[in-house]
């Protein structure tokens, strides 16, 4: 047998599995007393467009993602809301009950959450 | 494939073959704004003043944006030439004629125009009205497409408010005023008439969403139309008899009015219109949801709607923001 090797990306379904997912990820995070202070409330479309390029990096789907982009996008909650680890691990939480709750199987969650997790310093600008 | 000329405002790139045009723009140094490059953010959402886009650059667009011709520059390989715009188009207006004033309520009067020229709008979306001086208010057409040249507006008497004020007591039948190309994208199309339909209004919010809901049965709707109208108290409330009668005329239009201050009288349901509707509706998936009126009510109701299930590509809503305090 001929080795193939299909992406993550490929694995967990492409974009309809993004769309799935931040159908369910996005209202967690609404939802959760503790993180949705963040998420403007004027300009919930885009932040749900946001989390889709989010959830598209983290299953290892095409991307431009930046950490400059995502510093620059973050700075003034770390600086004048108090965005700390305990918020990140919050959303990190829903990701995977997320992909859970979509019998995505143990590994494959277990990539994504690395992925999300590299996000981490550039999201709490250390 | 050859190559392809985008014109946007005054300046001409050419798209180069297998290149979107948002990369186009970007090569040559136009300003537009971006980021995920793949389609996902929407961030680089422009529109095409030359016809219908590639379909493939529509992906993920709300149907009105598709209907209005918006596609994301990253995602569009254009197949001819293309002329776009990343900013608002300025305001063409026409002249309008006043044909009728009414009361609708102490504080709310219906206004009807007939327009010089027939213009094309959709139910629900809004026109900029100009005085004669240039004091400019949007004000949202309260009628479906089927009156043709003549248009309906429900004006709010505000404390302090030049327009309003100016509309109650200064215009007359016969005065004429300025009116703009209708504008929005909070408005019905006929493209799912058996999906059921949730309708928020509170003020003269209702506005909009009785021009929807006449488009609606107009085009054979057959999905659940359920409309909460509300206010804070019965006076700021209006066409409750109409609605009643429509209700009674279309057995899948259901009609609730709302008082969120003091005791409801019978027939009227206590509480803020948008918690109403949240609670008698607790599941909309797949609705799709009208929400016009108060800043607030329609934020809040967007957030809510969405959690009870409703995509955001269902979600339809015109935030009345005012210059001046409400009367009361």
């Amino acid at each position: 047998m001929s080795e193939t090797s299909t992406s993550l990306y490929e694995q967990l379904g492409g974009e309809a599995a993004v769309d799935a997912a931040v159908d369910i990820f996005y209202r967690k995070v609404l939802s959760d007393y503790r993180i949705n202070r963040f998420f403007d409330k004027s300009d919930m479309e885009k932040q749900a467009a946001k989390q889709k390029a989010f959830l598209t990096m983290a299953f290892g789907g095409p991307n431009n993602y930046t950490g400059t982009d995502m510093r620059q996008a973050h700075d003034h909650m770390v600086k004048k809301m108090g965005l700390d680890d305990s918020h990140f691990d919050a959303v990190m939480e829903h990701l995977t009950t997320t992909l859970q709750e979509l019998n995505v199987p143990e590994n494959l969650i277990t990539q994504v959450a690395a992925i999300a997790e590299s996000t981490r310093t550039d999201i709490l600008g250390r | 494939m050859s190559l392809k000329m985008i014109t946007l405002d005054d300046q001409k790139v050419v798209c180069q073959n297998g290149e979107s045009v948002l990369d186009a723009l970007l090569r040559e140094h136009i300003d537009i704004p971006h980021a995920c490059k793949e389609g996902a953010c929407q961030s680089c959402m422009a529109r095409s003043l030359n016809g219908a886009p590639p379909a493939l650059a529509q992906k993920g667009l709300k149907d009105v944006l598709q209907h209005q011709n918006y596609f994301l520059a990253c995602q569009c390989y254009p197949q001819q030439d293309m002329t776009i715009s990343i900013t608002p188009p300025a305001d063409f207006f026409t002249e309008a004629t006043v044909i009728a004033k009414e009361l609708l309520n102490p504080e709310t009067l219906l206004l009807t125009v007939k327009t010089k020229q027939q213009l094309d709008y959709f139910a629900g979306q809004f026109v900029n009205l100009k005085r004669y001086d240039g004091l400019v208010r949007s004000y949202s057409i309260a009628n479906s497409r089927i009156h043709a040249d003549k248009m309906t507006f429900h004006i709010r008497r505000l404390a302090g408010g030049h327009f309003s004020q100016w509309a109650h007591h200064e215009l007359n039948i016969g005065d004429t005023l300025s009116i703009s190309d209708p504008q929005g994208l909070c408005y019905y199309l006929p493209n799912n008439p058996t999906q059921n339909m949730l309708l928020i209004g509170t003020g003269s919010g209702l506005a909009p969403l009785a021009g929807i809901i006449s488009e609606a049965l107009h085009h054979g709707h057959s999905g659940e139309i359920h409309l909460y109208h509300g206010s804070r108290e019965i006076d700021g409330l209006y066409w409750i008899e109409e609605m009643q009668q429509l209700a009674q005329e279309y057995p899948n239009f259901h009609y609730t009015a709302c008082v969120s201050r003091g005791d409801a009288p019978q027939g009227v349901a206590q509480g803020r219109a948008n918690d109403v509707a949240m609670t008698m509706l607790p599941s909309l998936k797949n609705w799709r949801v009208y929400l016009c009126g108060h800043p607030d009510m329609v934020a809040d109701s967007k957030r809510q709607a969405y959690l009870q299930g409703a995509s955001f590509q269902d979600i339809y809503s015109d935030a009345f923001h005012v210059a001046s305090a409400t009367l009361d």
